[in-house]
């Protein structure tokens, strides 16, 4: 079985973001960038199925600019088997990178496609359940447990229920949450390796995608901040300021 | 001319109050009708609890047997047909919504706007990105369908009582996958106030320690009558399940009131809390950033604090 993984490239978890003075976007020159944090747990998951024996091929994909194969390399030195790279520079929705999934299933024919649940930039958290549908096939949502076993995924999902366990026939979309896994750590020889695996660069031009800009960002701004507070001495004081505020 | 149709939430024969207050946002669109949506096995019971929401002009059902459970590769063509002649669909931004409405706006080609904090026209929207570090205002295209989600800290629920909508059950040609099947949900029997919805939260943090020290945080929980929630250092280490936590990935919530006990206060956690009424923070480090958002800072031992502030209160 092959997995295609989608490996987004964002600003990293710790930055604190700023947004521009007018409001046109935020500040991301000479930010730090790295994997959206949940598709390195889809790219950790689909390692561990080719350890198991369950999968044979792993490809992540990337969708984004020429300088995008950097952040590639990462994903082939984390273990990836080869890495497609969809070129283009404009910022891409979540249907129409659905879309481009779409496409590259048709040609890759996967048994299983795993993303993170969000990317960390737009926080959309749409991408899988849209593959899903355009594909007709099952999604599993928030997974943090993956099991297959005679062409049948086996997923527990994280819902606001508690965890909520559904079984999915193959091929199928999987998204992932922040506890399925641990990502490895990235060795060094393993970048050495990574140098040798192919990328296929592909135009987004020549996929036959409509790209879909339905949602246009007006602007930006920073959010409202909340007021500094007071301290407190003791036990006591707190008591009686939360019963002042008639909370207690 | 506006026409919204809101995707109904329910568990167990019950309405979801997050029902509610996507139905306080299609409200705010001024909207010719809103009409709500309930896929259900059995929908007599969540219809009629819809059916009192304030601002509801209909309530439509879809009753069959293969909507016993939320699965979204079944519910979502279903939601896709009834969407016709809508201007507009909303659900509300929990797991059941993530879940199925992308793929409802994916069968319908258009885009979908995640996490609704405030309506500014019927097609434009504010909704947060960066973990809510940034609010963008988005502009939908007003020749599609408005596929939504509504971030439910943002929206109060619409009062219920006093309406009396009409009932009706709907009935939609399409064909169900059965790839996708139901096993089980493990759900955390509790007699305490549900988390997403309750006004008074204590949530404890890596600061408490173990599983085992978590009781305190229980124990004072139960005291004031407040639901429990977590950081998500807290669940990583195992101390709590995973549906306490709070925060950019778990829930998003706005009680009047929010005690974070032992939480240092992670961006992403305090994206969580950012509409609470007032936060209240008890941490032994005086410099943790929790204490920058918190409206009243109690610096010291969340085990010597909390027996006091429970005997305090007698």
């Amino acid at each position: 079985m092959k997995i295609l993984v989608g490996y987004k490239r964002v600003v990293d978890y710790n930055v604190r973001i700023q947004v521009k003075p007018d409001g046109t976007g935020v500040v991301t020159d000479g930010v730090k960038l790295s994997a959206n944090p949940f598709d390195d747990i889809a790219l950790e998951e689909a390692l561990r199925l080719r350890e198991k024996g369950v999968a044979e091929e792993v490809v992540v994909v990337g969708i984004g600019p020429a300088d995008l194969t950097a952040h590639l390399r990462n994903g082939l030195a984390m273990g990836a088997n080869r890495a497609i790279h969809v070129v283009t520079t404009d910022a891409v929705q979540p249907l129409t990178a659905a879309r481009v999934f779409q496409k590259l299933i048709e040609k890759e024919q996967p048994g299983l496609v795993i993303l993170g649940k969000q990317a960390i930039d737009d926080d959309a958290n749409q991408t899988g359940q849209m593959l899903a549908a355009l594909w007709d096939r099952p999604q599993a949502t928030f997974a943090s447990k993956v099991e297959i076993a005679d062409g049948k995924v086996t997923v527990t999902r994280e819902v606001d229920a508690g965890l909520e366990v559904i079984e999915a026939e193959l091929p199928a979309v999987i998204t992932t949450d922040l506890r399925l896994n641990e990502p490895r750590f990235i060795k060094l020889p393993d970048i050495m390796k990574a140098k040798s695996k192919p990328i296929d660069s592909i135009e987004f031009g020549s996929l036959g995608v409509e790209a879909n800009d339905h949602l246009k960002t007006t602007h930006y701004a920073a959010p409202a901040k909340r007021s500094k507070g007071v301290m407190v001495k003791d036990a006591a004081e707190l008591v009686a300021a939360l019963k002042q505020k008639g909370l207690l | 001319m506006s026409k919204i149709l809101v995707i109904a939430e329910h568990l167990n024969g019950k309405l979801n109050s997050s029902t509610a207050r996507a139905v306080s946002a299609a409200a705010a669109i001024k909207p010719d009708a809103i009409d709500v949506l309930v896929l259900a096995d059995n929908a007599d019971a969540i219809a009629a609890d819809a059916a009192k929401i304030d601002g509801v002009s209909r309530v439509l059902t879809i009753a069959r047997a293969e909507n016993a459970h939320p699965l979204a590769a079944v519910l979502a063509p279903q939601i896709a047909k009834a969407s016709a002649g809508y201007s507009h669909v909303f659900a509300p931004s929990t797991t059941f919504g993530k879940d199925v409405l992308p793929r409802v706006a994916a069968l319908l080609g258009v885009a979908q706007v995640s996490d609704v904090m405030s309506v500014e026209g019927s097609h434009t929207f504010k909704r947060p990105i960066y973990a809510g570090n940034a609010i963008i205002t988005v502009e939908a295209d007003a020749g599609s369908t408005v596929v939504a989600t509504i971030r439910t800290a943002s929206w109060a629920a619409a009062a219920t009582g006093a309406n009396n909508a009409p009932v009706e059950t709907l009935s939609v040609d399409v064909t169900l996958p059965t790839h996708t099947r139901f096993v089980e949900l493990q759900s955390g029997k509790s007699d305490r106030p549900d988390l997403q919805s309750a006004s008074k939260v204590v949530s404890g943090g890596r600061g408490v320690g173990s599983k085992e020290n978590f009781e305190i945080i229980y124990k004072f929980a139960d005291k004031i009558g407040a639901a429990v929630g977590a950081s998500r250092a807290a669940v990583d280490a195992g101390y709590v399940p995973s549906d306490l936590q709070v925060g950019q990935t778990g829930k998003i919530i706005a009680p009047e009131l929010y005690m974070a006990i032992g939480i240092s206060g992670a961006i992403q956690h305090l994206t969580g809390i950012k509409d609470a009424g007032t936060i209240v923070a008890i941490n032994k480090d005086g410099e943790a950033p929790i204490f920058e958002i918190a409206d009243i800072g109690l610096v010291g031992d969340l085990f010597k604090i909390l027996p006091e502030l429970e005997q305090a209160l007698g």
